[in-house]
């Protein structure tokens, strides 16, 4: 294998010159990489254990628990908020229910005013029909009576103008029987 | 694989030198590289543990409930490796989260800061691999022993076989079992060289005018790639982590 001399080996030339192809197997060189490597690691090592780790898991511990409590506190909100809206949901179907008796009453109320109203007016209204048909048939006698005496009347004026004379008696019980006739 | 031209470039021949970017060396100068030396692999594990920190630290320093952009992420990484840990390698394994985690951001954020470019990547060297899976297998090992003892070796039992073949299958189980670390290092190392060898093969290409847009093209697809296989070898090495610490605490089959 050949050697290499070029000048980034410069400084390490001793160890490089002797070692093969690859500097992995520059055996000189591993007791430092060793060394230092345990130094490096044991310095993560104290720095994570010590400060980050317990760091990093509190932080999660208590992100985690946040959640669970906000999730909690919602778990509970929504509870509240489903007895809400149940209790809205009674309190609509009462307001209904008391809405529609209030309805029912008045109508009925209604109802029982009109049918009084009627019932008087319909008495009112025989009342005055019967008023008047009686009005009416006292016209009606009245009316034959005046028929009556004008045509016995007008009969006595008639027997007069022709130049009888005859006893009212008699021309009244004539006119009477005809107007029957 | 590194050739003879050494000092090409500017006499505008194809020149490669796609391991060089793996080649560990002091950042200050000084002679070859001592187990104490501030390297270039050295400043690329700082710049780690401090992207880690900047997540995972300052990220979450508001511990805000409604997390900012940096917290969303730590915590996205955080319940990711947290549930990987319950699901692969069962609740009781949850105590040893910390651990895994400090693998999980390690090797992610090591392959990620490496795709930066002209940086090193950490988790390319067979040197940093096997230490990390070295310390997964015996760490895992001895966990085994201490939790259950002799009963441990039950994993190797297949109790549900034949008893004809039980001692060719624990055979089998006991050479699985110790390929275990080689092929956990080797996976994340060889996966994170490849791609980044072949990431400055194409980038070679690319003196070349006629090629160039193609050689481009392929590095932004590559990168693309590369992202990817950063984010899956670190899911890989923690979530066969978490398999093979269930078999620790759970040897029998």
């Amino acid at each position: 294998m050949a050697t290499e001399t070029h000048e980034a080996a410069g400084h390490a030339a001793d160890a490089a010159a002797a070692a093969p192809g690859m500097p992995q197997l520059d055996f000189s060189t591993w007791g430092n990489q060793i060394f230092w490597l345990i130094v490096t690691l044991v310095v993560i090592y104290l720095v994570l254990s010590r400060v980050a780790l317990p760091r990093v898991g509190s932080v999660l511990a208590d992100r985690a628990g946040a959640i669970a409590n906000d999730i909690a506190a919602a778990e509970d909100l929504k509870q509240k908020a489903k007895e809400a809206e149940a209790a809205y949901d009674k309190a609509l179907a009462d307001a209904r229910t008391e809405a529609a008796n209030i309805v029912a009453a008045t109508k009925a109320e209604i109802q029982a005013d009109l049918a009084e109203a009627t019932v008087r007016a319909d008495a009112e209204i025989s009342a005055k029909v019967a008023e008047g048909e009686k009005a009416i048939a006292e016209i009606r006698a009245g009316a034959l009576e005046a028929a009556e005496t004008v045509a016995k009347d007008t009969a006595a004026e008639i027997v007069a103008a022709f130049g009888f004379t005859a006893a009212p008696d008699a021309i009244d019980s004539a006119v009477t029987e005809k107007l029957k006739g | 694989m590194a050739t003879e031209a050494a000092h090409g470039g500017e006499d505008g021949g194809l020149v490669f030198h796609p391991m060089d970017q793996f080649i560990v060396k002091p950042l200050f100068g000084g002679d070859g590289v001592h187990w104490y030396t501030i390297t270039n692999a050295t400043l690329w594990m700082a710049l780690t543990v401090l992207a880690i920190v900047a997540l995972m630290v300052l990220g979450t320093s508001g511990r805000n409930r409604i997390p900012s952009r940096m917290q969303s992420v730590a915590e996205m990484a955080y319940g990711f490796i947290y549930k990987m840990v319950e699901d692969v390698a069962g609740k009781d394994a949850i105590r040893y989260f910390p651990y895994i985690f400090t693998l999980f951001m390690f090797i992610v954020t090591a392959n990620l800061l490496g795709l930066v470019p002209t940086a090193f990547t950490v988790t390319s060297h067979f040197a940093a691999t096997i230490l990390l899976a070295l310390a997964v297998f015996l760490s895992v090992t001895i966990l085994g022993f201490v939790l259950h003892g002799g009963q441990f070796l039950g994993l190797f039992w297949v109790s549900s076989a034949p008893l004809a073949v039980r001692p060719l299958l624990a055979l089998i189980e006991v050479i699985s079992y110790f390929v275990r670390p080689v092929s956990h290092s080797i996976r994340l190392a060889g996966n994170m060289m490849a791609g980044h060898a072949v990431i400055k093969v194409f980038a070679g290409f690319a003196a070349i005018a006629a090629v160039s847009p193609i050689s481009i093209i392929a590095i932004a697809g590559m990168y693309g790639l590369e992202l990817l296989v950063a984010f899956i070898q670190a899911y890989v090495f923690t979530i066969l982590t978490c398999v093979y610490l269930k078999d620790a605490l759970h040897p029998a089959h």
